[in-house]
């Protein structure tokens, strides 16, 4: 999570929202031209963004363990295939 | 029909009469409209009609039954001969065959009997209360961004689960939570799983389930301290019990039910290629934005340029000048035409003005005036004259008489003495009196010598 922080504040729910929101608008037309490219070209970095958190594969599956009383975190395999 | 007393009387009836009023007698008594009852199914006929019609039999006794086609296609499960079953129903006569019936509502296999019956009491408890209302419950997220399990590690549901959510979302972070599902320690472990996870908050949605099995398998999730937790749970939860027709009461209270832990799976997050796809037409649709808002101010523009005032400034001006010409002409037109009309009316008013002027009265007078003085002048020049003609003549008469004139021709005047009486008889003097003579051309004193008078005088 941390190294997503420094990528980008943004969830990728608030991404996509931000962006559907900004298409929305663009589409809606009644916007000043100035606005338009600063919409599109803030549209673009969401969708770039919105992409990269798509690729990042980082696959994390855990499992919470009672270890001395107290839950950790382990890695969690069950034998399930890749993919 | 015929009461009683009256059947009495009678003593003879009609056997439909008779059936007819078994019925009603068995109708009336409350306790054979909701009863339970436990049997084996025999004779089992599944009609095409869609009714069950078979006998609930135990080693004493037996009756027919019949379950309609209605109440039937609800069976969580599928009678066979043989099945020990507990049906609830009401008895009832069948009047055609004077044969009394079992008309069963519900059926459940036998041996579950009381879980049934619990489970049927606490859905209706927790439905009372409010905890199964929709507007009770949480969404879940568009995007999650980790999910949490809570579920048996081991068993099929947790795969399924894994796998899917992988297939779907690979990037998904995912913590299970293991609990047993199954058996009187499952309940409180899940219980405390939920609690546990929504004190992590390190998932934004919960799928909570086990694979299939019989009531008794699946029965801690209708605990109701399991309904109540995930009813109190912050975090959304996606119910996957058992198959398709297990409904469970964790299923009526989850936020979201699944048939399947699979389809809780599908459920819990999108399909990253749904999302590229939908990443991409959100792109596509914000380069068409940009350029159709590009192309609308470009059309402006050229509308804009393409207009006859940019086009021909000049142009535009003949028409307004045209039009302020003629504008001028009219207003000249009318100008003089009202000029005209206002002359001509005037000359009227002084024509008829000019009836009444004084001046023309004065001249008129004037020569009225001048006339009678004319003739005034005329008629006293004639009187005069007509005077001055008299006078001449009175005048020549007078001179004809004067007494000078008759002097001149010899005669004379005599006055006494004292010249203030003239004598014109001799009576009037005496002899010896002195006379005046007055002669033409003078006087004379005279004494009177002698008289002698006239005698035919």
């Amino acid at each position: 999570m941390a190294k997503e922080k420094e990528a980008a504040v943004l969830s990728f729910e608030e991404a996509m929202d931000q962006l559907e929101q900004l298409v929305g608008k663009l589409e809606n037309g009644d916007v000043p031209l100035e606005k338009a490219i600063d919409l599109f070209q803030e549209g673009m970095k969401l969708s770039h963004l919105c992409s990269q958190k798509l690729e990042q594969v980082e696959r994390k599956i855990e499992i919470l363990v009672e270890e001395n009383g107290s839950l950790t975190k382990k890695p969690f395999s069950s034998g399930i295939e890749e993919g | 029909m015929p009461s009683w007393s009256e059947m009495k009387r009678e003593a003879i009836l009609s056997v439909k009469d008779l059936n007819k009023y078994i019925k009603a007698v068995i109708e009336s008594e409350d306790l054979l409209q909701d009863v339970w009852v436990r049997g084996e199914i025999s004779n089992f006929t599944h009609h095409s009609s869609g009714h069950m019609y078979f006998t609930l039999k135990d080693a004493d006794s037996r009756i027919k039954s019949i379950m309609f086609a209605k109440q039937n296609q609800r069976l969580p499960f599928i009678p066979r001969e043989g099945t020990r079953v507990i049906a609830r129903g009401n008895v009832s006569v069948y009047e055609r065959d004077g044969q009394y019936q079992f008309y069963v509502t519900e059926m459940q296999p036998d041996g579950i009997g009381g879980l049934y019956m619990a489970y049927e009491q606490l859905k209706k408890k927790l439905e009372d209360e409010g905890l199964f209302a929709l507007n009770r419950k949480k969404q879940i997220p568009r995007f999650p961004k980790a999910i949490g399990i809570i579920t048996s590690p081991t068993g099929a549901a947790v795969r399924d689960i894994i796998i899917t959510l992988q297939r779907r979302f690979p990037t998904i972070p995912i913590l299970l939570y293991p609990v047993l599902v199954q058996g009187t320690q499952a309940a409180p472990a899940i219980v405390k799983a939920i609690q546990e996870m929504n004190k992590r908050q390190e998932v934004d949605v919960l799928i909570v389930g086990r694979g299939g099995g019989s009531l008794e398998e699946l029965w801690a999730f209708n605990e109701e301290t399991v309904a109540r937790s995930i009813f109190a749970s912050q975090i959304p939860i996606i119910s996957a019990v058992g198959h398709e027709t297990d409904f469970t009461i964790a299923d009526f209270v989850a936020d979201l039910r699944a048939a399947t832990p699979t389809a809780a799976a599908e459920l819990a997050v999108p399909h990253h290629m749904e999302l590229r796809q939908q990443l991409a037409q959100l792109k596509q649709r914000l380069q068409r934005g940009l350029f159709q808002e590009l192309q609308a101010k470009r059309d402006r523009l050229e509308r804009a340029k393409r207009s006859p005032y940019m086009l021909n400034p000049r142009k535009q001006l003949i028409q307004p000048a045209e039009r302020l010409d003629r504008l001028t002409e009219q207003l000249r037109y009318r100008i003089e035409n009202s000029v005209t009309r206002a002359e001509q009316k005037k000359s009227k008013l002084v024509q008829r003005l000019s009836g009444f002027n004084p001046k023309e009265q004065v001249l008129y007078t004037k020569r009225r005036a001048g006339n009678a003085e004319r003739q005034l002048i005329q008629a006293m020049q004639t009187l005069l004259r007509k005077h001055q003609y008299r006078w001449d003549t009175q005048l020549k008469q007078l001179d004809a008489l004067s007494p000078l004139k008759v002097m001149q021709r010899g005669y004379s005047l005599v006055y006494d003495e004292k010249k203030q009486n003239l004598i014109k008889s001799i009576t009037q003097v005496q002899l010896g009196d002195v006379v005046n003579i007055t002669l033409k051309d003078g006087r004379m004193d005279c004494h009177i010598w002698a008289m002698e008078e006239n005698i035919d005088g």
